[in-house]
């Protein structure tokens, strides 16, 4: 273990363990750009910068390991003028053309700007020199006018989705990621996950779908209804409507990571063939006991029809068709299938219905399929 | 799952993959397995007829011809005996019946079971060496292995292996089934099965029947002590009358049942269908009532993952129209069953169906569940995680299963001989098909079908065929096969890639009107009664 201090607390972390690191586990806020706790150091951007004691220049502290007895500053008016420097420099390269004004929230870039005193819009490149929307993947929006070459994106899709899609291409000012070598995304296959949408700072990768769609109300954690890993995220809601799925880091089995289904495929909630008011067949409706209609499927009759009714009707036909078959061929010729896709909840009153109202265990799910 | 993800992707030293898709079933523990792979330098077998895209990060990829898996494992294990490499303290202490077991596994020389299997010699001595000499070993299935007429036989092969070498009860090792869909381990945890009240207890248990019986209100004599029917036993009832009505929730047997035609004929046999759906399905056309459910974005509740992890859901959005929650639709149902009177019910303690909320349900689910006994959703709420069993309010929760002992106390090998799959292929149906699901879609494709995004990633069904084969066949790139097996016929665009091996096909069941389940046969396994989905003979001919 070592022991140093920072801002004149002391903490003790073991060897090796970076600056930042150590400063995070004391709960000071150093600011940064390219780090992400859940990536690999890279030490690109130096937004991190802090002072040692007794050293020359300042360290970037996402890269510099701790030491006995060092002694480090996170604030002081020479670092704010530095970090001040990094960030005027980023936007030097960095140009948003304005289409998501107002529609998201702020991006940690424009967070540390607006931090440091400086006015994106003035300090920004004049134009841009990429295509806006420059890659035909129906869920990630790629704009590289945004990119300040952090290398979240490349690390978070090799080190986190394993996929290794994006790479950095070029020197200098020209450098920015591309996928594959210069491929499209998906060409690179990539597996839409959305990984490096997450991780992006600044906006420069974005979620398609959402794009224009503004800032939720609220966000509700909640758990994947997909597959059966678990994997929970936040729902972004505004005016009733799920806009966007966000991950979030806390999530026990998947933290960050979603999969493309997850991410993306929340969409059918709001599909116009939504069932939204009970149906029965008119048969159903018909005065006294109106017999079914045989193989209805292939000889189409009127009596088949759907007709949407109130859920008394729907619930009653429901119940006493239930009730009369049970009485009078038994418990056995009902059978009950319940679902995988539900609760523990609604499953738990499956399972009761079937063997207490019922009587019958024959009560299944697609466990098998 | 006996151990957790997190457990296997930090622990393992050797991951065995076999039956299982991960990266596009599981795609963030897919993800977890491939980092583990390339950081920690873990091994990882994969076993698939499949070259799945796991395999690129795989040590040893093992294609063993479709529906031979007990050939292979008893391969495998009888190398690992022939050197010596098992782990003697651990059977002599933890497990029984080793001798009529090692009898069996000694009829599985390597020669042998390359034959059956298709797998080079040396590749089974070089997976066995790996098996017998790396620990821990976690061992990953899903319905690779269980889809089989010997489904059941699989996993018990799986459990000899473990038990074998000694990898279970310890962090990084166990037997780990990928279950399938979102809550399916917790809707066989709550009673969703013929077999077993909620918390696995037997129908056939005259103890398990008097708990529920005082619980709910009835006398004994009135809860069945006959195990029930699988959907797969349901299904074919309705055309001989032994089954006459059913109530569907949320699921569709005409895109996930096997042999889509017979399923049809089925479900028009049927006097009633009560069917509670977000959408109106391919199962709607035979459904004689509708009742509108809600999406998962709509309510509040619990699913369990597949490693035993109870989370909560909880609603963002309001439902659209008169949709209402499933939970009251069943309510109500049951409350209007019981209100005709011709099954009295006695006061008890969970007798009634009075529920206000779904908060009422899980006490209920508490009580009467022991491993959930103490997953409240009060706890959930304060951000505890909690896995299964979890008896008292006080308990922690299980990450791992069977450290100290098995649930039946000494574990148990049991000799397992390999039997051919239930329909091979022959002059008049010569390839091997076998069935799935892909990244981008969900099961019937209900949901995903109707979601644009991953519609646009995915629009139509493809049928993987093997290079080899789309040249014999004449196939123009990008254009249809015909899939035909003794039951139906699909039409779909073909899919050229080594990812099948000549004689085989790949075909997924998300889209309706190129189903591969309109070829599948209900084959079933005769314990678990699950339907032969890896193997069906199928004709392909080029469109």
């Amino acid at each position: 273990m070592v022991t140093l201090s920072i801002n004149g607390k002391q903490v003790q972390v073991p060897e090796e363990t970076t600056v930042l690191r150590a400063a995070q586990r004391l709960g000071i806020e150093i600011p940064t750009l390219c780090d992400h706790p859940d990536l690999h150091p890279l030490g690109g951007c130096r937004l991190c910068l802090v002072e040692v004691k007794g050293g020359k220049q300042f360290n970037a502290s996402c890269a510099l390991p701790v030491s006995e007895g060092m002694e480090v500053t996170t604030e002081s008016p020479a670092l704010a003028e530095a970090r001040r420097d990094v960030l005027k420099l980023m936007l030097h390269g960095y140009h948003d053309a304005g289409y998501a004004n107002g529609q998201s929230a702020p991006t940690e870039l424009v967070h540390w700007a607006t931090h440091y005193g400086l006015d994106v819009a003035e300090h920004q490149a004049k134009e841009a020199h990429y295509p806006i929307n420059a890659d035909p993947n129906p869920v990630v929006w790629v704009d590289m006018n945004k990119c300040i070459q952090c290398g979240r994106c490349i690390r978070a899709c090799a080190e986190v989705q394993g996929r290794f899609v994006w790479q950095m291409t070029g020197r200098g000012f020209d450098s920015h990621p591309i996928a594959g070598v210069n491929n499209l995304m998906l060409d690179a296959r990539c597996e839409s996950c959305g990984a490096c949408v997450a991780y992006c700072p600044t906006g420069a990768l974005d979620n398609k779908p959402s794009m224009g769609a503004g800032l939720p109300e609220k966000k509700v954690t909640t758990t994947c209804g997909y597959c059966g890993v678990g994997c929970q995220f936040d729902l972004n809601v505004k005016d009733n409507q799920v806009i966007r799925v966000t991950s979030n880091p806390q999530a026990p089995v998947n933290g960050m990571h979603l999969c493309v289904k997850g991410r993306y495929g929340y969409d059918y909630i709001h599909h116009p063939e939504r069932l939204t008011k009970p149906r029965v067949r008119r048969y159903l409706l018909e005065a006294g006991d109106t017999p079914k209609p045989s193989a209805p499927q292939q000889n189409p009759t009127p009596l088949w029809d759907w007709v949407e009714t109130d859920w008394d009707t729907a619930l009653g036909i429901t119940s006493r068709k239930l009730q009369s078959i049970r009485d009078s061929y038994g418990a056995e010729s009902i059978g009950i299938l319940t679902s995988a896709k539900c609760t523990n909840e609604e499953n738990y009153l499956m399972n009761k219905l079937a063997r207490q109202v019922i009587g019958t265990n024959s009560i299944d799910h697609c466990a098998r399929l | 799952m006996s151990n957790s993800m997190d457990d296997i992707a930090e622990f393992a030293e050797l991951v065995f993959v076999i039956g299982s898709n991960t990266t596009e079933q599981h795609p963030v523990f897919g993800a977890m397995l491939r980092q583990a792979v390339k950081q920690r330098g873990a091994k990882l077998i994969v076993a698939d007829p499949r070259r799945i895209d796991l395999t690129e990060f795989a040590t040893l990829h093992l294609r063993q011809r479709p529906g031979t898996d007990i050939a292979l494992l008893n391969g495998l294990m009888h190398l690992i005996l022939q050197n010596n490499w098992h782990n003697s303290a651990f059977m002599a202490e933890r497990c029984e019946n080793f001798e009529e077991f090692e009898e069996t596994i000694r009829r599985y020389p390597p020669a042998l079971v390359s034959e059956i299997t298709g797998i080079p010699e040396v590749k089974l001595r070089q997976a066995a060496e790996l098996m017998g000499n790396t620990r821990p070993m976690a061992v990953i299935w899903a319905m690779g292995i269980t889809q089989h007429i010997t489904g059941v036989h699989n996993v018990m092969s799986l459990a000899n292996l473990q038990m074998l070498t000694g990898n279970m009860g310890i962090p990084g090792g166990g037997v780990n089934p990928l279950r399938g869909q979102n809550n399916v381990q917790g809707a066989c945890d709550v009673g969703g099965l013929p077999n077993v009240y909620p918390a696995d207890q037997p129908v056939t248990s005259p103890q398990a029947r008097r708990t529920f019986a005082a619980a709910w209100g009835m006398a004994e004599e009135q809860l069945s002590g006959e195990v029930g029917k699988t959907v797969t036993e349901l299904m074919p009832g309705l055309l001989n009358g032994s089954t006459r009505a059913l109530y569907i929730l949320a699921e569709d047997p005409i895109m996930s049942d096997p042999d889509t035609g017979h399923i049809r004929k089925c479900l028009q046999a049927a006097d009633f269908i009560a069917l509670q759906e977000i959408f109106p399905t391919e199962t709607a056309h035979y459904a004689d009532v509708l009742l509108p459910g809600v999406t998962f974005a709509e309510k509040y509740g619990t699913f369990t993952n597949t490693e035993r992890r109870v989370q909560m859901v909880r609603p963002a959005i309001t439902p659209p129209g008169e949709a209402r929650q499933d939970w009251q639709i069943i309510r109500d149902v049951a409350q209007g069953i019981l209100s005709a009177g011709t099954r009295p019910v006695a006061p008890a303690a969970w007798s009634g169906w009075d529920y206000e909320t779904p908060s009422q349900i899980m006490d209920e689910i508490n009580a009467l569940t022991p491993s959930y006994g103490g997953i409240t959703h009060a706890r959930l709420e304060q951000g505890e995680r909690l896995q299964w069993p979890c008896p008292t309010l006080l308990h922690p929760g299980t990450p791992i299963l069977h450290t100290q002992g098995f649930t039946r106390g000494k574990g148990r090998f049991m000799p397992i001989e390999h039997i051919p799959p239930a329909e091979k292929p022959d002059d008049a149906y010569p390839f091997v098909l076998s069935t799935g699901r892909v990244l981008y879609h969900w099961h019937g494709g209900e949901m995903t079908r109707r979601a644009q995004n991953l519609l646009a990633l995915y629009s139509e069904p493809l049928i993987e065929i093997n290079a080899e084969d789309a040249a014999r066949l004449r196939l123009a790139p990008q254009s249809h096969v015909r899939v035909s097996s003794r039951r139906g016929q699909i039409s779909a665009k073909a899919w050229v890639t080594d990812r099948v091996p000549p004689g085989m096909v790949y075909a997924n069941f998300h889209f309706p009107h190129a189903s591969a389940n309109e070829l599948t046969q209900a084959a079933l396994d005769p314990i678990a009664k699950i339907p032969e989905y890896k193997v069906t003979a199928v004709r392909v001919e080029a469109e």
